[in-house]
């Protein structure tokens, strides 16, 4: 690739940017991260003027355009995907576009949140309209100053011509279009016409990340800006007594020491006395709530297993009696433990509360929620808040939380000065918002060799799953069919994690499922799409919550991709749905010196239209390799109230050396597009469940796998 | 308080810090190169590696009074005009998904390539071991090493 450098120097982007920006500069924008370097593709002069048109799209006289992406970045790409969108129905070449986030702003966009893979699904019929309708009045503009018919005008990469010759550069256009109407319905492009959808669009921010450039919450700083670190229980169930600070207060560049709540704040001349300052705390805490512990927490989750809900999810049929007249019943027990999330850039927030105004700025997956807390927690108007979000070091869901948000506004309001707090990675491990430790059962009775009912349990501590969950494959296909989910409360603080309750509930089906294949001595792959046939010829009871076709699309890919039916050596299979996204996964291990080795994943999707196929691959990857990562070391055990783990030297992640080879394929498909964030993992586990207890002849019933199978690692 | 000079991308800065402060602080918060990140302040994600003399150092446990008077590299100065071969195979291979382990990704991999011009898989395994990407993009880091190797 032939590498040209633009003309136009980083000064001049910055001060134009800082214009047009309308005061919500902060530095985040993507030509200011890449001017002042050679970019992959010429750009159109930056232009003096920028024309605002709908709440997305900001046209300069060059015919430079500016997308926002409304949504907040965590890694899911997109701020690249979701203006592709719109760069596809406005009908601009993807090289004139200039990405630049958004902040907070109910009243333009809808939805700016990141999470639950949803991002592209619910944006995709804004993007498209907010694209079209800009096109739309654009391509009337140009009829007009020609006096033609708007019909006999077409669009190519952002300039209109007429069927005379004549053409006419949208940036020329933009004052004129301003003054048209933005229509209320347009029509949308037929997908076989994208040019931009369905082809690889590189990173808008890759050049920031590889040059190092300020593009995280982290990374913020501001004039008069102070650095403020925290100090919360140690143990859950703890709160403050008192604390001594005058060893703190002696550190070079500590400002202060504040209590909060049941916390103390140092704040600082930077972010190394903070933490030092910290260190140096000495505080008196008290056990106000009982202190638990892991075993409690098995214990606990085990007694409720037994037990039948006051409301169960759903019931076909009816499952005891069933039991009564099988042949066999067959019952396994699934658990799994709390996780943090470990974002690697650890919770951070800049605040400046002012009579004023309020600006909080930085990494944040539900900026509209924070600011309303935020207002109720400094009893102010939302309207004197002001949220911007940054580029954030991964979400995970535990950037849902927005408590680090809280804080920092708090400290601010109480030092009536700009700060920056930021969690040292024990703060981060220590003061999270887990993914809950849960457990299911699965009972299951078996008559004239096929599986007559089915009775799912949910133990799950400060949640259950998701409705429609109980729906899930494969129900429908059983005549006697029931769920039950309870609710245990505790005082560990617990919240969304990557694809909540699918990321541990799919290892456990698909486990379960996979034993049972074993048991009926049926082909894993021929014993799913059995139980799928039969939910399409006789669907028992209510909807089910999947698409028959779509799930035996990606199986039958799987299979084939992996040449299941040739060779099913040490490989293990696993299907399964969760945010509107089908996949299926064929992982295969290799034994080395008694220790089974993941050396490859084949991965089939159905997601509808892929927007971004090389973001799309990247995420599928990611997901699968989080997936495996968590399944096998995943453990953060607690005694007496306090976590064990507090960094990566007692926390294993999955690493470079632990990564097998991933082969992805997609279902050719023109449904509306899904998401990706979190659907690849929830079947990892699964899949290389069922591949070690083919290698290894062993069954795998609780997370980490490591310790059910005693690695070395 | 003690007054250090250090060499940092080719440019002495003086700076004031207690002896104990770690390098990567004096970067981020004195002289505001923030591309070397902070992940987990003891040596265990790689998320701060920057060149000290040539080799990759984790700057978070790097105490700013053994750093002077050696040559400092961080990503903001691993290249002029963002063509070290690293750099472009990152861009081929589109690796990143947050970004944020990535520069310490890449200065683990140029000091890796400096030494191994041609890696072997259990090479790169054993140099990259160091660095933690929370996203899982190792397939990409893997692919875009070899590519980066090839070209340079």
């Amino acid at each position: 690739m032939k590498e040209k450098t633009i003309s136009v120097n980083r000064r001049d982007f910055l001060k134009t940017g800082a214009i047009a920006g309308g005061g919500l500069f902060i530095g985040f924008n993507w030509v200011a991260c890449k001017s002042d370097m050679p970019v992959v593709e010429v750009l159109k002069a930056y232009p003096k003027e920028w024309i605002n048109f709908d709440a997305y799209i900001k046209i300069g006289e060059t015919g430079l355009v500016t997308i926002m992406s409304q949504n907040p970045e965590i890694g899911q790409n997109i701020k690249t995907s979701m203006p592709m969108i719109v760069a596809e129905e406005l009908d601009v070449a993807w090289k004139d576009v200039v990405v630049e986030q958004a902040p907070l702003n109910i009243e333009w966009y809808e939805r700016q949140v990141a999470g639950g893979s949803q991002s592209i699904r619910q944006g995709w019929e804004t993007l498209r309209k907010a694209g079209a309708s800009v096109r739309h009045i654009l391509v009337e503009a140009a009829a007009k100053q020609w006096e033609v018919d708007a019909s006999e005008c077409s669009v190519t990469e952002g300039v209109v011509s007429h069927s005379d010759g004549r053409s006419i550069g949208y940036g020329e256009l933009a004052k004129s279009a301003k003054e048209i109407a933005l229509p209320e319905e347009v029509k949308l492009k037929d997908p076989k016409d994208f040019k931009i959808i369905g082809k690889s669009k590189k990173n808008v921010d890759l050049n920031g990340i590889l040059t190092g450039k300020p593009l995280f919450g982290i990374d913020f700083t501001r004039d008069g800006m102070v650095y403020a670190a925290a100090m919360r229980p140690p143990s859950f169930g703890m709160t403050l007594v008192d604390f001594d600070d005058a060893d703190a207060r002696k550190v070079t560049g500590v400002i202060d020491v504040i209590k909060f709540g049941d916390k103390i704040a140092v704040v600082a001349k930077n972010t190394w006395a903070a933490f030092k300052g910290k260190k140096l705390l000495k505080a008196n805490w008290k056990q106000s709530d009982k202190a638990e512990d892991s075993t409690y927490h098995s214990n606990t989750l085990k007694e409720y297993l037994v037990k039948k809900s006051e409301k169960p999810r759903r019931i076909d049929g009816d499952v005891e009696a069933a039991f009564k007249s099988a042949d066999e019943v067959i019952e396994r027990i699934y658990e799994a433990p709390f996780l943090p999330h470990n974002c690697l850039e650890p919770m951070n927030f800049f605040a400046d509360v002012r009579q004023d105004r309020v600006e909080l700025i930085g990494p944040i997956q539900t900026p509209k929620w924070t600011e309303s807390r935020v207002a109720e927690l400094l009893g102010r108007d939302i309207k004197d808040i002001d949220v911007e979000m940054t580029r954030m070091g991964g979400g995970f869901g535990r950037r849902l939380y927005g408590d680090f948000a809280l804080e920092a506004a708090e400290i601010s309001s109480l030092i009536k000065k700009p700060v920056k707090l930021t969690f040292s990675r024990e703060d981060d491990m220590l003061a999270g918002t887990y993914r809950p430790a849960s457990a299911y059962k699965f009972k299951v009775g078996i008559k004239d060799k096929k599986i007559n009912a089915y009775h799912l349990t949910e133990a799950c501590f400060n949640g259950e799953m998701f409705p429609p969950m109980e729906s899930n494959f494969p129900c429908g296909a059983i005549p006697n069919y029931r769920v039950d989910c309870h609710k245990i409360e505790t005082n560990i603080s617990t919240g969304a994690w990557r694809a909540p309750y699918a990321n541990f509930l799919a290892f456990a089906e698909q486990a379960f499922l996979d034993e049972l294949s074993g048991i009926l001595e049926k082909d894993p792959v021929e014993f799913r799409m059995e139980l799928l046939d039969m939910a399409k010829e006789n669907p028992i009871g209510e909807a089910h919550n999947y698409d028959i076709e779509k799930m035996k699309g990606v199986i039958k890919l799987a299979a084939e991709k992996s040449n299941w039916n040739t060779n099913k050596k040490n490989k293990g299979f696993c299907a399964y749905y969760s945010h509107n996204t089908y996949v299926a996964e064929v992982a295969e291990v290799e034994m080395d010196n008694g220790q089974p080795v993941i050396k490859k994943i084949t991965c089939a999707v159905d997601c509808g239209i892929v927007i971004n196929p090389i973001a799309a691959i990247n995420q599928i990857e990611g997901g699968i390799l989080d997936g495996i990562g968590h399944a096998m070391f995943g453990e953060f055990e607690i005694k007496e109230g306090k976590a064990q783990a507090s960094n990566f030297n007692n926390y294993r992640m999955i690493r470079m050396g632990d990564i097998p080879e991933i082969e992805t394929y997609f279902v050719e498909s023109n449904n509306d597009p899904t998401g990706l964030g979190e659907p690849t993992l929830p079947p990892a586990g699964g899949a290389v469940a069922n591949a070690i207890h083919a290698a290894m002849g062993k069954r795998l019933y609780k997370q980490p796998f490591i310790n059910e199978i005693g690695l070395l690692g | 308080m003690a007054d250090y000079t250090i060499n940092v991308n080719g440019k002495d800065h003086q700076v004031s810090a207690d002896p104990d402060t770690p390098l990567l602080w004096v970067l981020r918060d004195e002289l505001s190169l923030v591309g070397t990140k902070y992940g987990c302040g003891i040596a265990q994600c790689g998320a701060c590696t920057i060149h000290l003399d040539g080799n990759a150092m984790r700057s978070c446990v790097l105490p700013i009074s053994v750093v002077a008077n050696q040559k400092i590299v961080t990503i903001e100065g691993l290249s002029k005009g963002m063509n070290h071969p690293l750099q472009e195979a990152w861009i081929e291979h589109d690796v990143p998904q947050c970004g944020y382990c990535q520069a310490g990704q890449i200065m683990s991999a140029a000091a890796l390539l400096k030494e191994n011009k041609n890696p072997t898989d259990a090479d790169i395994d054993a140099a990259m071991h160091g660095n933690l990407c929370r996203c899982a993009t190792y397939t990409r880091i893997k692919k875009a090493i070899k590519t980066a190797a090839k070209n340079s």
